[in-house]
């Protein structure tokens, strides 16, 4: 394995509903912890990951935006759009910017303020990112979306709703100690069965909630990682991979083949097997996303994940951890900030500081952000400094 | 804030309208059948009842308990979202009614759900100041609810009136003090010429109702040098069953408390009439000494406070008129049809 970047500093605010903060408060908060982290080095570029503050918050050119607030004049900055796979866009272009080996840190912040519209609003934006022509003119929702994969699932594979949302359950149990997450509280499957039907059969407590917040990193080359702090983490895949955009025109709607496609080239670019990875954080909107992408990292069999589900075996101290910190459902989903999140909660599982969640012996960790329901997937692979050559 | 000379209420009266429809019913209609919903069922005003009529029932108990000649009364306010007219007061409906001398001062306020407690604060006011003997002050309201909005469920029909006069024998209960926390926050509003109000989903939690309410509970708390322990009972604005027990919670003070002014599960959000219609139903429980917690609130956004201690008077005057409870037990169930009929949302 080798470092494409390391990550010197990683810091995010609570996920939450951020009234009395704009969307700007909250992504400076997020990069001032970051940069206190990395020791407050030079920074000679700022990525911005956001899905729609134009639509949301009447504001767009966040990169200079955010240049200017942190008061880093005349830097390269650049903002990265791909709906909620937007944090970890940022991420990859941060991680190429990296690699020009240029002298100096890199910024990337993902920030979403979701809560300045109504969730009608909010709906028919996260429409947005599907195709208009085929999808968002129809007047189906996201969750409506998840639905008729949840449906097939069920019917394809025989499994129950029951077990299925098992994965909002394990989101939540370790949401309970993430201190950032929005919803910090275990549930139960009878807590999702007993909350009200979003689009038959998905109910709201199977559903990731609106919330505010921003992550950031800060990134340097890998040799200059050890001067700039005492334990940094390695990115040693960074892969991007797109998909039919309409669902309806994928060859098989149960295969999110964005993620197995990123997948497979970050575990290539790092030289790992999918055994080799510690824990997993994927992208779940709902619990049948978490299912799919749990297939498509080929950590189970078509229709078998809800197994590893039942089994416990995406638990902490299971096979494969999954959402070690509570995941889309349990930390919440500021869209664009979801990819800088999971990164920032994976540097925390490395460097050993997830407390009661702390995945024993974590080399290495998988992030998987992606766009609606997989049109773009994003994989980062991450590792400890010790393990990498 | 405390008046020069202690005032407190003479006579109070509540009305509530027989008619009902279950908020299952309206979850029914909507496709949202066993869900949580935010209370069991509310008032619906009859065909011919609108906020006037409502206002006129209950002043007309708080006439009869406050066993004064009504030409004495020098101001009546009403306090409403739901006026039948833009242009054309309200008061003046209402008092000519009663029988109320000419001799009047009257006006309609506007404070969202606390235009009511707005029009406490100015009758304490004038009958501290000398300027008129008594002064009526009514919160109620026929509520605007978007059909298949949330508030569909909970915006209701009601109201209550209170008569002020100086503290003196005939005082039910007296004013301690009170306080008025308002700032600019624009949580729900209907803006002229619309038939139903917008709001804000959540940020009509935190941001809003708590704030406002709890800020101002502990600015009066402060002031009065009094502790939650210190209230036998507490009435809070009552937008749906949870927002008045957490509010509570948040400032130390035990449900029991809240318990018999806790109308709303049953009657819905009467808005304006909402924390008027638990003071007056908690009055219909209370004995002498004890003393009350009010808080109201009101969108856009400000809740008013008021500590008032119960009189001897309260025995006596109390069985001249129906309890509210009364009003509540008395209910006939309408289903969504006769519902919009009634509430005006069929286009004729």
């Amino acid at each position: 394995m080798k470092a494409l970047a390391a990550i010197t500093g990683a810091g995010c605010t609570k996920v939450g509903e951020h009234w009395e903060r704009s969307l700007l408060d909250l992504a400076v908060e997020a990069c001032l912890r970051a940069l206190e982290e990395a020791g407050n080095p030079p920074v000679r570029a700022l990525y911005v990951g956001n899905a729609a503050s134009e639509l949301v918050n009447e504001q767009g050119n966040l990169a200079a935006l955010l240049a200017d607030a942190l008061a880093l004049e005349g830097i390269k900055a650049a903002e990265v759009r791909a709906g909620d796979a937007s944090g970890a866009l940022a991420l990859h272009q941060a991680c190429l910017d990296v690699s020009l080996g240029q002298e100096g840190a890199v910024l990337v912040c993902g920030v979403e303020k979701m809560t300045d519209v109504m969730a009608p609003e909010v709906e028919r934006v996260q429409m947005l990112f599907e195709d208009s022509r085929s999808t968002f003119h129809s007047g189906v929702t996201v969750p409506g979306l998840c639905a008729l994969l949840t449906a097939l699932y069920m019917e394809r594979y025989k499994a129950s709703y029951e077990d299925i949302v098992l994965f909002a359950v394990n989101d939540h149990r370790n949401a309970a100690n993430n201190p950032c997450a929005q919803y910090p509280f275990p549930i139960t499957v009878e807590t999702v069965m007993g909350s009200p039907l979003v689009a038959d059969p998905i109910r709201l407590f199977d559903t990731a909630g609106i919330g505010d917040g921003a992550a950031a990193l800060v990134l340097t080359r890998p040799e200059e990682a050890r001067k700039a702090c005492d334990a940094p983490v390695a990115v040693v895949a960074s892969e991007v991979a797109t998909d039919r955009v309409n669902v309806c025109e994928r060859e098989d709607l149960l295969c999110l083949r964005s993620l197995r496609l990123a997948a497979k080239r970050a575990l290539k670019r790092a030289g790992l097997e999918i055994n080799r990875v510690s824990f997993f954080e994927v992208h779940n909107t709902t619990s049948i996303l978490g299912i799919l992408a749990l297939e498509a990292l080929g950590l189970a069999e078509p229709g078998r994940g809800v197994e590893l589900l039942r089994e416990g075996e995406i638990a902490i101290g299971g096979r494969c951890p999954t959402n070690t910190m509570g995941g889309l459902k349990g930390r919440g989903h500021p869209w664009g900030a979801t990819g800088i999140y999971q990164a920032v909660e994976t540097v925390w599982q490395l460097r050993g500081e997830a407390g009661k969640n702390q995945v024993e012996g974590a080399e290495v960790g998988l992030a998987h952000n992606m766009c609606g329901l997989g049109s773009i997937s994003c994989v980062h692979v991450f590792a400890r400094w010790e393990v990498v050559s | 804030m405390k008046p020069i000379r202690p005032v407190g209420i003479v006579g109070y009266g509540g009305y509530v309208p027989a008619y009902r429809i279950k908020a299952s019913e309206i979850g029914r209609m909507w496709g949202n059948e066993g869900c949580a919903l935010p209370i069991v069922e509310k008032a619906v005003a009859g065909p011919d009842e609108d906020m006037t009529t409502i206002a006129y029932e209950a002043a007309r108990y708080a006439l009869v308990r406050a066993r004064i000649d009504p030409h004495e009364i020098g101001a009546v306010f009403i306090g409403s979202e739901s006026k039948p007219y833009a242009v054309k007061p309200s008061g003046t409906i209402v008092a000519e009614a009663l029988g109320i001398g000419s001799q009047l001062l009257a006006a309609d306020y506007e404070f969202a759900c606390k235009a009511g407690t707005e029009a406490f604060q100015t009758c304490i006011g004038l009958v501290s100041s000398g300027m008129t003997k008594y002064a009526m002050a009514i919160g109620a309201d026929t509520a605007q609810g978007r059909p298949a909005d949330e508030l569909e469920y909970t915006a209701a029909s009601g109201g209550a009136a209170f008569i002020f006069g100086l503290k003196s024998e005939e005082t039910v209960a007296y004013l301690e003090g009170s306080c008025s926390f308002t700032t600019d926050t624009a949580d729900f509003w209907r803006r002229a010429g619309q038939p139903y109000p917008r709001h804000f989903g959540r940020f009509t939690g935190k941001p809003a109702y708590f704030r406002h309410v709890v800020t101002a509970a502990r600015m009066l708390m402060e002031e009065l040098g009094l502790g939650p322990e210190d209230f036998d009972w507490a009435v809070f604005h009552q937008p749906n069953a949870k927002f008045p027990v957490k509010a509570a919670k948040m400032l130390g003070i035990p449900k029991e408390k809240l318990e018999p002014g806790l109308l709303v599960p049953y009657i819905g959000n009467t808005y304006s009439g909402s924390s008027p219609l638990g003071l007056a139903a908690t009055l219909d429980v209370a004995e002498p000494g004890d003393r009350i917690l009010m808080v109201s609130y009101g969108s856009g956004a400000g809740s008013d406070a008021f500590s008032f201690v119960v009189q001897d008077a309260i025995e006596e005057k109390r069985p001249l008129a129906p309890p509210v409870r009364a009003f509540i037990a008395r209910k006939k169930y309408v289903d969504y049809a006769f519902y919009a009929r009634f509430r005006g949302k069929l286009l004729k």
